[in-house]
């Protein structure tokens, strides 16, 4: 397959050189960390709506049982308790997102048995004897997620896809950031199991070829995989340029197949489907061993730890927890960043829990991140030149200069005909440009004001059709009214008119009072006359006086 | 244990505002030595006097605006500016004239818009460009190159010129012979009564221009080729501005040779590579598009041609550049380029 033994690959726009300093936490092999006393294990750990709680506080729970699940039709995966104890409480907790909001968790008090109780797996030693509906219930089971950070469910994402099946199947397996390495050293030391979960998909999906893209920086790796796929011929293990941000999902599939996703698409558009290579192993996991999604490789590195390392960590874990394995602190540490420098996102404290999205903690000192090439790193942002440097940079093909200079004007409207949606937030911009500018800072910013912008006029739209519903309702009330008085008259008129041809006294009645009046009136003319005439002698009296 | 919090990327940026225009300086230093050979002391001191009046008026007005001082002195921006601006001027201009064209450069063209960054106007060229319309007489007398017509005046004649005047050292007549149009102006008039064959065989001109003129362009595009390696500058515009005026020059030779000059004359006279690697490449007031930039060159090596050969003045590089100034913001918006994954628009 020509197609498949391709030594060079396409290239997408722009993307930078950070340096890597990923040898610093590939020393060690993948520590397992000893069971902790305590989970804080956050109901909401993917793309999607909160799973909805099935304990209660006091509850005991077995390893592998379900904490927490979906309702049906809600985007979102389940949540298991990752090791036996009993629910401690169930309560607010800071958690490991962007936002630094509280998110509900429920605290576990492990029992230190680990005891898998009524949820002990099964395993699945011959695939062929399972159904493709039996093999996507265990992935919807076991609560997986995309482990390269987004945390999309993948059922719902191999459901579809299945469905149809796919031309390309890619495997990311780039990890581009510098500092993390939690894929690479899975591929080294699991690269048999990341086959199987391999096989799975390739069963599922059927795809005609499935391309791992593997950036050269990760010899090893790159060696183990290839070893591992040789007795499959349409699985390529692709060893790509190094280059930021070649593991976003569109760049990765540019890179391999030189196509392109349609903006505001997905792979699947165009017959392909990505999944991350830490994905394809808790596959392995969970179709063929039969357990849940409980634990995950964690990279806990920079200057700020002792021994920066790779652990294998049940998900609710402390981050405190994983810095003690890690030899604890040095001095320099002055942030915690989970995932990786150009991406990632500070947390305030170490007492925030590892969740399915956590790929790296990254604690370092301000001067250690940046680059040792740069001696300015440090220096105050200045106003914006238009040298274009981040233009050039960017993945996506934006004018990050036009984006800053509308967003900078508050020109939202120019800032959405630039295509602002379409910003990856990788960070290449900020990394290149000379004027120390955020540029990041300030399109998350035009972002959250868009989103603001949509809302509120969701919210206008919605109270300008209550109001018109409301003055349709009162007018069409207001008609009903006048229609049943109408009516009502009607009727009136109807009863009084058969009543008036029942009752031949009452006219006459009434006849007589008409004589009556008109008498009445024509007396009280004459009367009037009368006095008129009296009146007048009395005025030419006065006239004469 | 506690951190703080800060936003992503955490990665510093690997370069740095002063050192881009820093390197500018550098790539102008071959056409500053050329010069000052060709043309004595008078361009150092134009250089040095404009820098001190540049970062003097830079100083004052981010003072006014409460901006800090140091910061942006350090950027070099200003001296950038004060740079290109001095190597427009004949040598040996009067002081003064330095004062007028760096007060609307830096003054008016780029603090009264904002500062650094802000201004729709390249400052050199507005400063030169106001210059030129109010003072044509200053502004067009050259010294004539070191070979011809004797000695070119030494430093001390040349500070006391600069600040006193011609009428101390010289009378008008004696001042007048060691002055010269510059080869595009005097090209200009001659093709009025000679073919373009005749005037070029002349002893001021040299192979494809003017005889020192030739040798400051080539100084230029070697500092602009050095700039376009370094990736200081984009491409798209030297390369379509010389082109657009290349094939501009080359039709209308073709169709008339003898009323017309070559394009080579065009490239290697007066300021076009000082205008399409310095002065059109500011990327401030410049196209920022890829596509935008290629128009943006272009129109700029279009109405070069169009104003020397069919304008008042002899040169072209200021206004051709100020007038594409304007159209920027509008040359971007239309020629932004595909995102990734957009559909490729029909054609």
């Amino acid at each position: 397959m020509s197609l498949l033994t391709k030594s060079s690959f396409w290239t997408f726009h722009g993307g930078v050189h950070p340096e890597c300093h990923k040898a610093m936490s590939t020393q060690r092999a993948i520590q397992t960390l000893p069971l902790p006393k305590q989970l804080i294990i956050p109901v909401q750990q993917h793309i999607g709506s909160p799973a909805e709680l099935l304990v209660t506080v006091g509850d005991t729970v077995f390893k592998g049982q379900p904490i927490a699940t979906m309702a049906s039709q809600q985007l979102g995966a389940t949540i298991h308790a990752p090791s036996s104890g009993t629910i401690e409480a169930i309560k607010k907790h800071n958690i490991p997102h962007p936002s630094a909001l509280d998110g509900l968790c429920v605290v576990l008090r492990l029992d230190g048995d680990d005891d898998w109780g009524d949820y002990q797996p099964i395993a699945y030693a011959d695939l062929d004897q399972y159904t493709n509906k039996q093999l996507l219930a265990r992935i919807e089971t076991a609560g997986l997620v995309g482990l390269g950070g987004a945390a999309f469910p993948s059922f719902v994402k191999l459901k579809n896809s299945s469905k149809k099946g796919i031309e390309t199947l890619i495997i990311n397996a780039a990890e581009c950031e510098p500092y993390i390495s939690c894929d690479d050293m899975l591929m080294r030391e699991r690269a048999d199991e990341i086959v199987k979960g391999l096989q799975v998909l390739l069963r599922l999906l059927q795809p005609t070829r499935c391309l791992i893209g593997i950036e050269d920086n990760k010899p090893e790796a790159i060696v183990a995989i290839k070893k591992a796929t040789t007795p499959f011929d349409n699985v390529a293990v692709c060893a790509i340029p190094t280059l930021y941000p070649s593991g976003g999902e569109k760049q990765l599939i540019k890179i391999l197949t030189n196509k392109e996703v349609p903006d505001g698409g997905i792979p699947f558009d165009i017959g392909m489907l990505c999944h991350n290579i830490a994905t394809v192993y808790s596959l392995y996991n969970a179709v063929i061993k039969g357990e849940p999604l409980l634990s995950r490789v964690v990279t806990v590195t920079g200057d700020g730890v002792k021994q920066p390392q790779n652990i294998e960590t049940l998900i609710g874990t402390p981050v405190s927890d994983l810095i003690k394995q890690a030899g604890g602190y040095t001095e320099k540490a002055q942030r915690l960043i989970m995932g990786g420098p150009m991406m990632g996102f500070t947390l305030p404290h170490d007492a925030i829990p590892v969740v399915k999205a956590s790929n790296c903690f990254l604690i370092a000192s301000v001067s250690a991140l940046q680059q040792t090439k740069s001696p300015h790193a440090l220096q105050a942002q200045m106003p914006c030149i238009r040298c274009g440097k981040c233009m050039v940079a960017c993945p996506v093909n934006l004018l990050p200069q036009q984006l800053y200079w509308h967003t900078q004007a508050k020109d939202f409207e120019k800032v959405v005909a630039h295509h602002l949606s379409s910003c990856i937030e990788c960070g290449c911009c900020d990394f290149v440009c000379p004027s120390h500018i955020p540029l990041v800072s300030y399109f998350r910013f035009a972002k959250s004001e868009l989103r603001s912008q949509q809302l509120a006029l969701e919210k206008a739209n919605i109270s300008r059709e209550r109001h018109e519903f409301q003055e349709f309702r009162r007018q069409r009330e207001k008609e009903e009214r006048a229609e049943k008085r109408l009516k009502h008259k009607a009727a009136l008129q109807r009863k009084k008119a058969s009543a008036k041809g029942k009752n031949p006294k009452a006219d006459a009645i009434k006849a007589a009072m008409v004589r009556a009046n008109a008498k009445k009136v024509a007396r009280a003319a004459e009367a009037k006359a009368n006095s008129v005439i009296k009146k007048n002698p009395q005025d030419e009296a006065k006239g004469e006086s | 244990m506690q951190f703080k919090t800060d936003s992503s990327p955490f990665v510093g940026s690997v370069s740095h505002l002063g050192g881009v225009m820093r390197q500018v300086l550098y790539a102008l230093i071959p056409a500053i030595i050329v010069m000052s050979y060709f043309y004595g002391w008078g361009i150092l001191i134009n250089i040095i006097l404009a820098m001190i009046i540049a970062v003097s008026f830079e100083a004052v007005s981010l003072w006014l605006r409460q901006r800090p001082i140091k910061a942006f002195l350090s950027d070099y921006s200003a001296i950038v500016t004060a740079v290109l601006f001095a190597l427009t001027l004949p040598p040996l201009v009067p002081w003064w004239i330095l004062m007028v064209g760096l007060f609307f450069a830096i003054v008016i063209a780029k603090h009264l818009y904002g500062g650094l960054g802000y201004n729709p106007f390249n400052p050199a060229m507005v400063g030169f460009a106001v210059l030129i319309v109010s003072f044509p007489l200053e502004m067009s007398q050259w010294l004539h190159p070191r070979w011809e017509e004797g000695n070119l005046p030494n430093l001390w004649e040349s500070l006391q010129i600069v600040f006193k005047g011609t009428h101390e050292l010289y009378s008008q007549d004696q001042w007048d012979s060691m002055t010269m149009a510059t080869p595009l102006d005097d090209m200009k008039t001659e093709l009025r009564s000679h073919y373009f064959s005749e005037i070029i065989i002349t002893d001021s001109y040299g192979w494809v221009s003017g005889r020192a003129w030739e040798w400051v362009s080539i100084a230029y595009l070697c500092g602009g080729l050095w700039l376009l390696y370094q990736k200081i500058i984009p491409w798209r515009i030297p390369v379509a501005l010389l082109s657009a005026l290349t094939c501009i020059a080359l039709i209308v030779n073709l169709w008339e040779p003898d009323q017309h000059q070559t394009s080579l004359f065009y490239l290697f006279s007066g300021a076009t590579m000082l205008g399409a690697f310095f002065i059109a490449t500011d990327p401030v007031s410049a196209a920022t598009t890829p596509r935008g930039q290629l128009i943006y060159g272009a129109c700029i090596g279009f109405f070069i041609y169009i104003i020397r050969t069919w304008g008042n003045y002899p040169d072209a590089v200021a206004f051709s550049v100020l007038i594409m100034n304007m159209s920027v913001p509008m040359i971007d918006y239309f020629t932004q380029p595909r995102v990734l994954g957009a559909k490729r628009e029909k054609s």
